[in-house]
């Protein structure tokens, strides 16, 4: 059967991308975030995971809100990076894995996980930007990915506890594929930012550090929270926590935290990034 | 569990939800467009036939000819798509929150510094 290797958590503002296409990594703004990644970058190169299941939100580049799925799955060849819009560039196409794609729905359709499925797919900067900042030397990706696009764009959206029991479903379904392969569960977007409003700015660090202590030792406590509680501590955006939650849930049982890094801010945002393994 | 009828209020904050979205339709369906250079080119050539094409309410013709931010979030835009928008004019998320707080750039620029403190 195929073995989850781990999860990262990791955010994906946008402005990243420029950094990373200036080489912006060692100027003093940016360093203290960069500098997060090495640590799991060696994990990376320790542990070779073949396929990257990638949990995140799309911005309206492949989702619009004529059509606005809660939990949907790419089940393409291959996925595009395209333009968004506001000039970040785009990074070459990357390979889906058709056998992964279709067995986790089955198995989460199975799991009544009512979710899309889509045969035509493309990925923006959440997708993009954290294998981006995870590979950033390799000139071809050196995994194959499944995409899991999480509505957190209208709401309603999905509650933190069936987030949590999709990321337990995506777990059963991952270790029940046949096949040798190592698969990484990677979560984006968050931690607290709000990009709209007069409350634009706001950031909450105290929430933050809890949420992320939390994910280690007490995953459930996230759960106690409405949507509308994560919007009031974390940001209109900082709901993006959701894709974290799911990402730290595929993992069954205990786990152990191998890494971690919080800095504000990058933009708007406070930043985290979090490796996890299982006991 | 019963669906809540009285909305949350949190204060300094929208929530995109139905309401919404229902109002921001066309004006988010406009800058979804925005993903390709030849919309934004097109929309700078001509704004005026641009908000026309799109079916753009009067109220949301006038946000976007003020440039107000907090007004395009009133007349039903989301910020995802409102970005899209932002980016034609090169504005980056500091000067969309500058705006937003009634800031300079520079000091929200500092208040987020400081809320990492």
């Amino acid at each position: 059967m195929a073995k989850i290797v781990g999860a990262i958590n990791t955010t994906h503002v946008p402005l990243i991308g420029r950094a990373i296409h200036q080489h912006l990594e060692h100027d003093p703004y940016w360093k203290p975030f960069f500098d997060g990644f090495p640590p799991v970058r060696d994990w990376l190169d320790k542990v070779k995971p073949d396929i990257a299941v990638m949990v995140y939100n799309d911005h309206g580049l492949n989702f619009f809100l004529d059509k606005m799925p809660t939990f949907a799955i790419g089940a393409a060849p291959e996925y595009v990076s395209l333009d968004e819009g506001w000039g970040i560039p785009t990074v070459p196409s990357f390979k889906g894995d058709l056998d992964l794609s279709w067995h986790m729905i089955e198995s989460l359709v199975d799991d009544e996980f009512d979710i899309t499925t889509c045969q035509e797919m493309a990925v923006d900067h959440a997708f993009t930007l954290p294998l981006k900042l995870l590979y950033p030397n390799d000139s071809q990706w050196p995994v194959r990915t499944v995409p899991v696009c999480i509505n957190t764009v209208q709401f309603p959206l999905p509650t933190v506890n069936r987030c949590y029991k999709f990321g337990q479903a995506i777990g059963r379904a991952i270790e029940s594929w046949e096949s040798e392969a190592r698969v990484v569960v990677i979560g984006t977007g968050g931690l607290s930012h709000q990009l709209d409003g007069k409350r634009a700015g706001f950031i909450n660090k105290e929430f933050d550090l809890m949420f992320m202590e939390r994910l280690v030792t007490d995953p459930l406590w996230i759960t106690r929270f409405s949507i509308e509680d994560i919007v009031e501590q974390t940001g209109t955006q900082g709901v993006e926590l959701l894709n974290w939650v799911i990402a730290r849930s595929a993992l069954q049982g205990d786990v152990v935290k191998l890494h971690s890094n919080y800095h504000i801010p990058i933009s708007n945002t406070a930043a985290g990034l979090m490796l996890l393994e299982s006991v | 569990m019963a669906i809540q009828n009285r909305k949350r209020e949190i204060p300094g904050t929208i929530l995109f939800d139905g309401e919404q979205a229902r109002k921001g339709y066309a004006l988010n369906k406009m800058c979804y467009s925005f993903n390709l250079a030849k919309n934004r080119a097109a929309f700078k050539r001509d704004p005026e036939a641009y908000y026309e094409k799109f079916h753009l309410t009067e109220t949301q013709r006038k946000a976007m000819r003020s440039g107000n931010v907090l007004e395009m979030l009133a007349a039903g835009g989301n910020a995802y798509y409102l970005a899209k928008f932002a980016g034609i004019y090169g504005l980056d998320m500091q000067d969309i929150g500058a705006q937003q707080t009634g800031m300079s750039k520079e000091a929200f620029k500092a208040r987020l510094v400081k809320a990492g403190e």
